[in-house]
């Protein structure tokens, strides 16, 4: 065996991953009324707390459908920074009353990874959590992190969704209540729950017009009060297309899923079949999570109160999950059910990576590769002859959701009409990985790199007798062929 | 036999195990696959898609063979040919230089190229680049598309690849394995081959075979797609990887984590802040796409023989097991790999290169304590 070894892999991780630029008491994700209560209450308690939210987001990352489902229906307003910043101040009065409490607020700052030693991984010198604006990224570690990232849209697909105009309702929430700058006049709600209540009654009060509510199921999902009496509820109906021009929607097609269709005319539809709990973060992390439809979804295994899986992780507000009146699930299923009947397989389920409908239950690869014959014989339910459902093994060779919107408009829905398609109850949730929101390459990027990590680099192992040529094993040229640490065998 | 089992019983799907079951169902052979979930699950599906294996013996047969998989398998593999290696340090160039000299002693073509040819070939490269080489075969290909085209041409060939079935054990009679213990019940079979990746040695020890092994996690980024440039395999920079046929930049590198993997394989095969270095990697040598946003990262988990070199061995007690793992580079030469190995499993040797430097009988003197004297061990978690 080689004389050379001494103990030591020079190109191990171990004491390569940097310590935190800075570390805090409390640190806490998401600085809407949950994490800003929590960031109150850690402060009177005396802790020294960090704050920290994504928004206001830039109009770019709005434009992906990140955090939430915008739908391309933000007014120029959205580019302004400083008026953004004002405004989440206005709208969130408790924000101010954390400062005064030496609660430190970092806006237009997302959280893209926690990373915590568990199972596979004891490198890290401390709990992280990758932070970063527009500029950079850095590391802060934590005595206790709070998660209060909230809840996401759900998007679904129906022709014509692919259009600006057509968004969720967190999306259409953000944009009409906190930042005053939606470009919309004439909405139509999809959904009858309380979501989609809510929603009506928050875009009336604001002076928008309401054209319908429509459910896919045969009953509204709450009941409507006096004050929407008046807006057309379209029970056991489902949006059939959208049409419209440049700008986007202009008209709407809705009916019973076997016809006969009635034309609306509206420059939006507000999504508000449910929403998801944020757990992006918390899985990333290894964090359990259960399926629990009385919860909204995916959502943390509690351990105790905001407690998590992962110590000195907790969650509080909608990302914990938060009571549906309904069966979500089989809510969600419901729509699914109802939109895959209208439409063709030409429905395009991921925008990113235009997957539709029948590539997706063919799992045909990309258009851009060949189809050969035999992929004919493939589909989902030879696939489900090999054993259950998985949305990351669909992804992988669909590419449904792994566009850059990091799935955001797909994956409940890819995973509901998987889950329809193969009538399982569910398919396993497809995991997330950091970076949790899209970041570029050099925001990302690590540019004070610690010397330990430069000067223990290699390009894979750094095993000094891997890449000798086969040929030379065993002779006196083997000894010239061993990898010199650091250089790029291959 | 019983009624699950089949001639051959492979244990592991990943890309060594798959091919070798394709082979051997190609032959006409009667075989089954087992994995513990489903195919290419583990580093098979996560590994960045090289094919340019110069160092091993299998070298030619992976060469001559990636460029027909797509016909052979009959599912798209993605595979590309060519690499294109830029150096943004004298101490790279060097090291590329040599590597050329390397692939051209064999009769593989791979050309210096200055800064200009760099740009040129790949244009998304820095205009700081020293050059490099471009490696005039060689390529890539989408390691989950290759598993799953694997599987499939296997059932096409009345294969059987069953999924979420963990091997636990064997039964032998005389010097013969005859059946594959699962939970799932005991598969019968004539022959047996285990490439199970990090799990290998410890299933060969239910054999009294000794096969060492150690694991580590290796991890990867990969950004939004970046305009196709004329060649996707193009790296250097401390990096390995490629460009996407959908334009998507997925690269690895640095520095890995030991771990420990227990009979039911990794626990989990998370990523860290590296991803952070892997995108500073990228962004210097690709700043034409450092505004490129990363949308994804992934980890795999690779077994290591102690020379990093694979074992592919047919053993004599039990003289119908065959081995192997392919040591963390696995990816790229498996069309030859089970090429090979089923030749081992149907006549006892390979006929198209020699494989006598990859036994296991080379370990054996290791000493116990080799993984420690490599500082091969894992990390032991801070405050135990
Ligand atoms: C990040 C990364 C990058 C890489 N880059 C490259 C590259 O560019 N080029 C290259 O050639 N290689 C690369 N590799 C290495 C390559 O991925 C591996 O060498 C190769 O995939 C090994 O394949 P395998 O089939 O031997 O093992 P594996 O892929 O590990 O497959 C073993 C299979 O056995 C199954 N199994 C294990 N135990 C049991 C059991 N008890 N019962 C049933 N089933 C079991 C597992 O589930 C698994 O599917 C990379 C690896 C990683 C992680």
């Amino acid at each position: 065996m080689r004389p050379d070894v001494n103990g030591i892999d020079r190109a191990a991780i171990n004491g390569k991953l940097p310590d935190p630029e800075r570390t805090v008491q409390v640190l806490i994700i998401g600085a809407g009324p949950a994490g800003t209560a929590a960031a109150i209450s850690e402060a009177k308690a005396g802790a020294e707390v960090l704050l920290v939210d994504e928004n206001p987001v830039t109009a770019s990352l709005m434009g992906l459908d990140t955090p939430l489902y915008f739908g391309g229906r933000m007014t120029t307003a959205v580019q302004r920074q400083e008026r953004m910043i004002a405004q989440i101040f206005a709208t969130n009065p408790a924000l101010e009353e954390a400062l005064e409490l030496g609660v430190e607020v970092a806006l237009a700052t997302c959280a893209w990874g926690v990373f915590v030693n568990g199972p596979g991984l004891a490198a890290l010198p401390r709990p992280v959590v990758g932070l970063a604006n527009e500029m950079r990224a850095w590391l802060v570690g934590f005595d206790k992190l709070v998660l209060a990232t909230g809840a996401r849209d759900i998007p679904m697909a129906f022709p014509g969704w692919d259009q600006p105009g057509v968004m969720g309702a967190g999306g259409f929430t953000a944009l009409v209540e906190r930042y005053d700058a939606f470009a919309g006049r004439r909405i139509v709600v999809l959904g009858s729950g309380e979501l989609a209540l809510k929603t009506a009654t928050l875009a009336r009060s604001r002076g928008l017009d309401v054209a319908a509510i429509v459910e896919a199921l045969p009953q509204a999902q709450a009941v409507v009060g006096p004050d929407l009496a008046d807006i057309p509820l379209l029970t056991g109906q489902v949006i059939h297309t959208a049409q419209g021009g440049l700008t986007g929607v202009e008209r709407i097609q809705v009916g019973p899923a076997g016809g006969p269709t009635t034309e609306l005319s509206c420059d939006t539809v507000v999504m508000c079949i449910g929403m998801a709990p944020a757990i992006e973060l918390l899985n990333a992390a290894g964090g359990g999570l259960t399926l629990d439809s009385q919860r909204g979804g995916h959502v943390p295994v509690l351990t105790g109160k905001g407690a998590t899986t992962l110590p000195n992780v907790f969650v509080t507000g909608d990302c914990a999950g938060f009571g549906a009146p309904q069966d979500s699930q089989a809510y969600q299923m419901g729509w699914i059910r109802a939109l895959l009947s209208v439409g063709d397989g030409q429905v395009m389920v991921c925008q990113c990576e235009e997957v539709t409908r029948a590539d997706l239950l063919g799992v045909q690869p990309p258009n851009y590769l060949q189809r050969p014959e035999r992929l004919a014989g493939r589909d989902i339910h030879t696939l489900l002859a090999d054993g259950p459902i998985n949305q990351d093994q669909i992804k992988r060779l669909t590419r449904a959701c792994m566009g850059a919107c990091q799935a955001r408009r797909c994956r409940e829905q890819v995973a509901l009409t998987l889950a329809c398609a193969t009538q399982s109850a569910r398919v396993p949730l497809a995991g997330f990985r950091a970076p949790v929101r899209p970041l570029p390459l050099k925001v990302l990027a690590d540019w004070e790199e610690a010397a330990a990590m430069t000067a223990g680099w290699d390009v894979w192992f750094g095993i000094p007798s891997q890449w000798v040529p086969y040929a030379d094993i065993g002779t006196e040229r083997e000894a010239a062929q061993m990898v010199v640490f650091g250089e790029d065998p291959a | 036999m019983t009624s699950k089992g089949a001639s051959v019983v492979i244990v592991g799907g990943g890309v060594t195990g798959l091919s070798t079951a394709w082979w051997l169902a190609r032959s006409g052979c009667d075989v089954r696959v087992l994995d513990k979930g489903i195919v290419g699950w583990e580093a098979s599906g996560r590994n960045g898609g090289g094919a340019s294996h110069y160092h091993s013996p299998l070298y030619a047969e992976e060469q001559r063979l990636w460029p027909l998989m797509d016909d052979l398998l009959g599912y798209p593999t993605e595979y590309r040919r060519e690499r294109v290696i830029v150096a943004m340090s004298p101490a790279q160039l060097a090291s590329y230089h040599k590597m050329a000299a390397n692939f051209n002693a064999l009769g593989y073509a791979a050309d210096h190229i200055d800064s200009r040819q760099a740009l040129e070939l790949a244009p998304l490269v820095s205009p700081h680049n020293l050059g490099g080489i471009h490696v005039k075969f060689g390529g890539h290909a989408n390691p989950q598309r290759t598993v799953q085209a694997y599987a499939w041409a296997i059932q096409d060939l009345g294969g059987k690849v069953v999924q979420n079935c963990a091997v636990t054990g064997f039964q032998t009679r005389g010097g013969k394995v005859t059946a594959v213990e699962t939970d799932q019940g005991a598969f019968g079979c004539e022959a047996v081959v285990v490439a199970a990746g990090p799990q290998t040695g410890m299933l060969l020890e239910k054999l009294g075979i000794d096969l060492p092994l150690a694991s580590a996690r290796a991890e990867m980024i990969v950004t939004e797609p970046a305009p196709l440039m004329a060649i996707g395999g193009v790296d250097g920079n401390g990096l390995y990887g490629r460009q996407t046929l959908r334009g998507n930049l997925a690269y690895g590198g640095g520095p890995h984590e030991w771990v420990e993997v227990s009979a039911t394989g990794p626990e989990a095969r998370p990523t860290t802040p590296l991803i952070r270095n892997l995108a500073k990697r990228v962004a210097e040598l690709l700043p034409s796409a450092a505004h490129l946003r990363v949308i994804r990262s992934w980890a795999g988990v690779v077994e290591n023989t102690p020379d990093g070199r694979p074992v592919i061995e047919r053993f004599s007690n039990p003289d119908n097991l065959t081995a192997a793992t392919m040591s963390g580079v696995g990816f790229g030469l498996s069309p030859a790999s089970g090429h090979a190995i089923s030749q081992l499993v149907l006549e006892g040797q390979c006929r198209f290169t020699d494989l006598s430097k990859l036994g296991i009988g080379r370990f054996a003197n290791l000493p116990s304590d080799w993984r420690e004297q490599r500082g091969w061990t894992a990390i032991s978690p801070a405050g135990s």
